[in-house]
């Protein structure tokens, strides 16, 4: 069947079986392998992308159910050279390890930040509660998540006085 | 000595340090992983490539009557089916395990557990692959698996090793360590003589990622080209040569960004065997990507020990001995990855921190019907089982003595002008200083106000619960006089090339699963010669690229490879020493190091950095005699003795009196690793471990049923800690060097997963004081918890 996608902002029309998942059209057929593939149950989010701006599991979502929507994975998070808040967040408070969850932990923190400016730890752990790091026992991803909404926070600031001026 | 607590979790170092040695310093591998650059094996994509799918048995233990693959064949797609009949024909079906065992590549008599490869499909894409699986007809004749491990020994248990020849059992082997006699002596005069019988369930290491392999051989050069999700490349080549005859020279292993190993990537599975023979038998690159039930039912799990620990001591609370008898469950084909000479890993260190008069293990092992491994899951090649023994019979003491557990302890350390200690069964403890490191753990939990605060809500009927664990460790294996694996010494290569600018290149022969090794290994380097680590390119895993050595597991990489870069920058600076001279016109005597440079003694006007050294060194003009142009070196090392951490940990549960739940509040880490490379990764690899113990302790296990259906077969049903389950780690140190590590580092990958489990469980054993529970085996969940309340626990095997 024909399946038609916006993904990263790019469209997309290819001919595939019914029955493919969204990861496997992300990784095998449009080759962005930053979306990684982890478990087929929905227990650990490493496959986390956007549909429509929301995080799904592209583990358990047909590619042909992503026909017509908009995708964004995590090769659209930087904008060029530039890290999104996020990405620095997690480099610097050292939010990984292997970095094979990390590319779903940084959507769903990324949707996380664009719905919760501010977010409580407790509400950063609810947030990540459907996806698994083995590595890092989530501390770090929590301190993360703070560190890009402070900065968020200050860029903001400081570009309302650039405006007020 | 120093002892710091480190930041929590609403501070954060907002900075970029780049610190020319060691220190705090963001990572160099971020930058491809947080940008979904990373190349893990599954992303690797060649032109032609086929994809490879395993047929596994549905049942723990059968015969295999007839396989008919002709449907299969027939499927749209598929390039090849391979039955163990095939292998058999190109004498593939066996293959050596690291344990001097053979495991079958693809059963051919019969299947010997749940998950056991028996065909394999190779087809164009995933799908195809799985879809023809379906059409393989397997003809089976079931036969009585052996699934309890205590019963795997009875005269009329169905023997399970058939292929092995003369075998009338199901014994593995039989291992011994202590004095029994002294140890008999001493507990025949001890007061006190507390017995509790203790399961370390069967867990399994589950990185995110699954195992994989990309084979591609090519047919004209002869030459085979394998990524693979393996922590030892080099170990694993050597192997395939041996295995598969191919020259080792012709083979090339590549272990590319690695998601997560913990032990499970240090085997050698069929699966990679398939690959490789699927590309020898297409002629084109060959995938394999397990899925997750796939990587929980056939791949190494770890523990499974049932222990019967004793501990004799005084009345007054000295220990004098402690003895112990295990029945270890090896699955069906004993793959466990540990040095030759140590059959049960290093469970010899099971004495922990105490300073005894006698000590005595003996231990046999079987075969099941179950998967096949043993060591894995960041166990230090079996130290988290005799962590778990000690630290759990010491609070059983504890419990009978009615005396405090911290107490307790701090009575029976080894003390410092004891080390090295040698031990009762023999291994020499390299350097330790217990107390202060108790005592900060005590300190930053405010030990005696959570005691206040306990007695108080016990009175309320509150069920709150501390638990203590004080563990050593025995990492960086090994000296090559006793150390090796399957022939192969555990020791490790390192080569450093200074370029003409000044910039560097270090290869090294271990591999980072998402340790670090790019940016600890550039700091290594950084220390030793004053290039940034930003200067410093470091290359791994990659065996046609780097030199030999036996890989990333059991902590190993800082106490060996790590020494071995800080060997081999030695030997580059002593190089550059000489050039210096001749630069400075100064005799090698008049010279001083200062980080980055050589200064003539008495005038630091007259210097000459390493980066003019290296331009000398490669560039026109005389050099002194005797001495070569470049700035290179290379080095084998080989450790003098293992390195032995330790730590303080301090766990703080609730209980809930109405439905069992069990809630980590506090969890309070002090580790001692010796010298600190980066404070940043070592506070992550604590932290990672500390939740692999959670999950122990409280969620993980993967049990059978009576027929040896696993029930721990998918993520639904085997429980990992989510953000949820864990509390914000507190976690501070204290520094004791190594005295023979180079640099002083002693490792800590592993500490954490090896010292929280029994912080957790005697922390529960606590809360339920009330109840008059002295023990309980993990996993702690509601129903087992709810159980212990009423007198009932029971073994969870």
């Amino acid at each position: 069947m024909q399946v038609t996608m916006t993904v990263n902002g790019v469209e997309y029309s290819r001919e595939i079986e019914g029955r493919m998942l969204l990861v496997h059209f992300l990784r095998d057929v449009l080759g962005l392998t930053g979306t990684h593939w982890g478990c087929d149950t929905s227990n650990c989010g490493v496959c986390v992308v956007w549909m429509d701006g929301e995080p799904v599991k592209s583990c358990t979502v047909l590619a042909a159910m992503a026909g017509g929507h908009e995708v964004r994975t995590v090769e659209d998070l930087a904008d060029g050279a530039e890290l999104d808040p996020i990405q620095e967040g997690f480099r610097q408070c050292h939010g990984l390890q292997c970095g094979f969850c990390t590319p779903g932990m940084l959507m769903t923190c990324r949707a996380l930040l664009d719905k919760n400016p501010d977010p409580t730890e407790g509400e950063i752990r609810e947030a990540i509660s459907g996806q698994i790091c083995r590595c890092t026992g989530y501390s770090s991803i929590i301190r993360s998540v703070r560190w890009a909404a402070v900065h968020e926070a200050t860029s903001a600031r400081e570009q309302q006085e650039v405006a007020a001026q | 000595m120093s002892t710091t607590q480190d930041a929590k979790l609403t501070e954060f170092d907002d900075n970029d340090q780049k610190p020319i040695g060691f220190g705090r310093m963001l990572r160099k591998e971020d930058a491809r992983l947080l940008r979904g650059r990373g190349r893990f094996v599954d992303d690797v994509q060649l032109p032609g490539m086929l994809h490879l799918a395993i047929l596994r048995s549905p049942f723990a233990h059968a015969t295999i009557v007839s396989i008919d693959t002709s449907a299969a064949e027939a499927s749209p797609g598929v390039k090849a089916v391979v039955t163990g009949e095939t292998l058999k024909g190109l004498g593939l079906a066996w293959m050596p395990t690291l344990s001097n065992d053979v495991q079958a590549v693809l059963a051919t008599d019969k299947v010997r557990f749940q998950g056991q490869e028996v065909a394999f499909v190779v087809a164009e894409d995933r799908y195809q692959a799985r879809d023809a699986l379906e059409l393989i007809d397997v003809e089976y004749d079931v036969l009585d698996p052996v699934i309890d491990v205590r019963k795997a020994l009875e005269p009329d248990a169905p023997i399970i090793r058939t292929d092995l020849e003369g075998k009338t059992n199901n014994h593995v082997f039989d291992w011994e360590t202590g004095d029994e006699a002294e140890t008999d002596r001493v507990f025949a005069s001890a007061d006190v003589i507390v017995t509790e019988d203790i399961v370390y369930p069967r867990v399994h290491p589950a990185p995110m990622e699954t195992c994989g392999s990309v084979a591609d051989f090519d047919p004209v050069e002869g030459k085979l080209k394998l990524w693979s999700t393996t922590q030892a490349p080099h170990a694993h080549r050597t192997l395939y040569a041996i295995v598969a005859g191919i020259p080792e020279h012709k083979i090339q292993v590549i272990a590319p960004d690695i998601g997560g190993g913990f032990g499970n990537k240090v085997p050698i599975y069929p699966g990679y065997v398939h690959s490789i023979v699927g590309s020898i038998v297409t002629g084109k690159p060959v995938k394999w990507m397990e899925d997750r039930s796939e990587n929980l039912i056939s791949t190494g799990f770890a523990r499974d020990y049932i222990m019967r620990a004793e501990i004799a001591a005084t009345n007054e609370g000295k220990i004098l001995a402690i003895r112990t008898n295990v029945l270890a469950d090896h699955g069906a084909f004993n793959g466990t990855a540990a040095p030759v000479k140590y059959p049960a890993g290093f469970f010899g260190v099971f004495t922990g921190s105490y300073d005894l008069q006698a000590a005595h293990c003996k231990m046999t092992a079987v075969y099941t019907n179950k998967a096949p491994g043993g060591v894995a899951y960041a166990c230090s090649f079996r130290i988290t089982e005799a962590v778990y023994l000690v630290e759990r019979i010491v609070d059983v003491l504890a419990y009978e003595l009615q005396m405090d557990p911290a107490e307790l302890r701090l009575k029976n350390f080894i003390q410092p002008e004891q080390f090295p200690y040698t031990t009762k069964t023999g291994w020499v403890y390299d350097s330790g200083n217990y107390e202060p490191t108790m005592r900060l753990a005590m300190e930053m939990a405010g030990y005696d106000e959570l005691r206040k605060e306990q007695a108080e809500k016990r009175a309320r009927g509150e069920l709150m619960g501390i638990g203590i664990s004080f563990f050593t460790e025995a990492v960086g294996a090994g000296p090559r006089k006793n150390m090796d694996i399957l022939g192969l010494g555990m020791a490790d290569g390192c080569e450093l090339r200074v370029h003409p600018t000044g910039k560097a290149v270090v290869r090294l022969s271990v591999k980072t699963q998402g340790q670090g090794h790019e940016t600890t290994f550039a700091q290594i380097i950084a220390e030793e010669l004053g290039i940034p680590p930003a200067d410093i390119d470091v290359v791994h895993g990659d065996t046609d690229n780097t030199p030999f050595g036996l890989g990333t597991y059991g902590s190993r990489s800082t106490p060996v490879s790590g020494a071995a870069a800080a060997l081999v920058a030695r030997k580059v600076r002593d190089k550059a020493k000489l050039i210096a001279s001749a630069m400075l016109e100064v005799s090698v005597a008049d010279l001083d190091w200062v980080k980055g440079s050589f200064q003539v003694k008495g005038d630091p006007g007259m210097s000459v950095t390493i980066q003019d050294i290296a331009f000398r060194a490669h560039g026109a003009g005389d050099l002194p005699d005797g001495v070569e142009g470049g700035l290179e070196a290379q080095i084998c090392y080989n450790p003098s003795n293992l390195t032995y951490p330790h730590g303080a940990y301090i766990c703080v549960v609730d209980v809930d009196p109405g439905t069992a739940e069990v809630k980590v509040r506090r969890f309070i880490a002090v580790d001692d690793c010796g010298t600190r490379i980066n404070p940043m990764i070592i506070e992550g690899q604590v932290h990672g471990g500390l939740t692999d113990g959670v999950g122990m302790a409280l969620m993980e296990m993967i049990s059978f049923d009576e027929d040896g259906n696993c029930l721990g077969a998918s993520l639904m049903d085997y429980l990992l800690p989510t953000a949820l389950e864990v509390p914000d780690w507190e976690t501070g140190f204290t520094v004791t060097p190594s005295p023979h590590h180079p640099i002083g580092a002693k490792g800590v990958g592993e500490s954490a997963t090896v010292g929280s489990p029994p912080a957790i469980v005697n922390a529960v054993v606590d809360a339920l004081k009330p109840f008059g529970v002295r023990h309980a085996d993990m996993p702690l969940t509601p129903s087992r918890v709810w159980d212990a309340m009423r007198g009932q626990a029971t073994p969870p095997i």
